[in-house]
């Protein structure tokens, strides 16, 4: 096989085109700009940690059956460790949303950075909507219930009832999460590729300055 | 080359400042410590809610009369899931958006007769009841004036439930007495519970009918109303006790408190399209001029990079 025929492969094509958007310096940095020294900076690593310990309390009480935190101490402390990761999950997420919006961090070709993270926003909803649906309790049977009429509303409840805990509880163990995990890591590796967003720079002159394309 | 001017909300300069030190994986492990230690501090002083889910044996129970009553609105069309519409049935058009009746172009996919499905398929289904069967069969075979006129006496009699029997004072309801009371006496053994959710054979994860007739009732709302959970309590994003439950959801709450929304027959949808307006507008928000030089003009980002400020200035 000649160097040209392996250059031509799709797997040789695909390595260099990661190895060129992503080397390893850039995705297990050991340096940051200087100007990355704030604690806002600290609620994105803060929602990936709380998603780590909500998808690993979520897998605890998969093992046993969606029953079993019912009649289980062990089982419903378990699931107090599910409701509060989830809790921080959120709070992280929504701090570190509206960090990025005040430093405008989808300048420099960041969009696709800022979109994904809020496409991973309303999944994480949608997730948590689920999870309080398919509790077998009665906030689920409450929360249900009310919930029902505004997804009919839109006529997507005829495809998504949440009247149906089957149903709900696949979407919020199975789809969802796969969904929010994929999105997350997509969003990371953007981050990665396309750095922290640097500061505005106020001086006029630069502003007014021209930029290559 | 082609060049452009520099859009200071869409271009980043490009940092020629100095790096520091950055150790990602020690940054990541703290965290994930941190973020566990805060979430066993939380889960040990406050728990999660478990409130025991309602069950028809449970409403029947403690309330014969609500539920007699709710039972009589499924026969007369008039509780909430029999004048639904779609996707359960055509009884209304349901909720429009503008010109759009977007639950009802979906039709019909979870088809329930409230009358059938929660009253008399559930009687038919009790073994050795000759009575029962002779007055559901009087019931069947009547013509829909007479029913309406039965279901009518019935409505205006006085209804009270003693020595555990639901008795109504009108010799003028057809088999409504028999009906109403045998499908309460029914429900309040349990059997009424199996035979809802029995509708798909002997495995089942679909609790629709079950919800949808407790969800007629008045018990299950007052229970609510106790717990804070109504509407007009910012019910969808609380949870039972005193959790924080959904208050991501505190955006789409917030709609229901205030006109139009409050007041309007068509406020879930016209919530629902809101939010999903303010749902692209956010994913967007790269793209829309104005609202992208916000934070540009709000300058929080100055508290943000203070340190990067203070050393440039």
């Amino acid at each position: 096989m000649s160097t040209s025929e392996i250059e031509r492969q799709w797997t040789t094509r695909l390595r260099h085109r990661v190895e060129g958007k992503l080397p390893p310096e850039k995705m297990l940095p050991d340096t940051q700009p200087n100007y990355v020294s704030s604690w806002i900076y600290v609620f994105g690593v803060a929602t990936m940690s709380a998603l780590f310990v909500v998808i690993a309390t979520g897998c605890v009480l998969a093992i046993r059956g969606p029953q079993w935190w019912h009649g289980s101490a062990y089982g419903h402390f378990i699931n107090s460790l599910h409701l509060w990761s989830v809790e921080i999950f959120f709070f992280a997420m929504v701090v570190h949303l509206w960090g990025k919006f005040a430093m405008a961090a989808w300048r420099g070709g960041r969009a696709l950075t800022w979109m994904t993270g809020v496409i991973t926003f309303l999944a994480s909803v949608a997730t948590a909507f689920t999870g309080y649906v398919s509790q077998s309790n009665f906030d689920s049977q409450w929360i249900s219930t009310q919930a029902k009429d505004g997804i009919n509303a839109t006529g997507a409840g005829a495809y998504f009832n949440v009247l149906n805990l089957g149903q709900m509880l696949m979407w919020h163990i199975v789809l969802l999460p796969l969904a929010a995990v994929v999105l997350t890591a997509l969003h990371i590796v953007l981050v990665r590729i396309k750095g922290v967003v640097p500061p505005f720079e106020e001086n006029p002159v630069v502003e007014n300055a021209e930029v290559s394309q | 080359m082609t060049k452009k001017a520099f859009n200071p909300d869409v271009d980043a300069p490009e940092w020629k400042g100095g790096y520091h030190p950055y150790d990602i994986i020690k940054e990541g492990s703290i965290a994930i410590a941190v973020i566990l230690v805060l979430t066993l501090v939380l889960a040990i002083v406050f728990g999660s809610p478990d409130e025991k889910a309602i069950t028809i044996k449970t409403w029947s129970n403690a309330a014969p009369l609500d539920f007699a009553n709710t039972a009589l609105e499924e026969l007369n069309g008039t509780s909430t899931t029999a004048a639904y519409g779609a996707p359960y049935n055509t009884a209304s058009t349901g909720q429009q958006l503008g010109p759009l009746q977007l639950a009802k172009w979906v039709g019909v996919r979870i088809p329930i007769n409230a009358a059938n499905d929660f009253v008399i398929s559930p009687l038919k289904s009790l073994p050795n009841q000759p009575t029962l069967d002779q007055q559901l069969a009087t019931w069947s075979s009547a013509t829909t004036a007479t029913k309406n006129s039965w279901l009518t006496s019935y409505g205006k009699a006085k209804v009270k439930f003693s020595g555990g029997q639901v008795v109504a004072n009108t010799t003028s309801a057809g088999p409504l007495p028999v009906i109403i009371n045998d499908l309460t006496q029914m429900a309040r053994s349990g059997a009424l519970d199996q035979a809802l959710v029995t509708g798909h054979g002997f495995y089942t994860t679909d609790y629709t009918k079950p919800l949808l007739f407790l969800s007629d009732s008045e018990y299950l709302a007052g229970l609510a109303t106790n717990q804070h959970l109504t509407g007009d309590q910012w019910g969808m994003m609380n949870e039972t006790g005193n959790y924080p439950g959904q208050s991501w959801l505190w955006l789409y709450t917030f709609w229901y408190q205030i006109p139009p929304f409050k007041t309007s027959a068509n406020a879930d949808v016209l919530v629902w399209g809101l939010m999903m307006l303010l749902s692209v507008v956010l994913l967007l928000v790269p793209f829309i001029p104005g609202l992208r030089s916000v934070p540009r003009k709000l300058k929080l980002y100055r508290l943000i990079w203070r340190e990067h400020y203070q050393e440039t200035e």
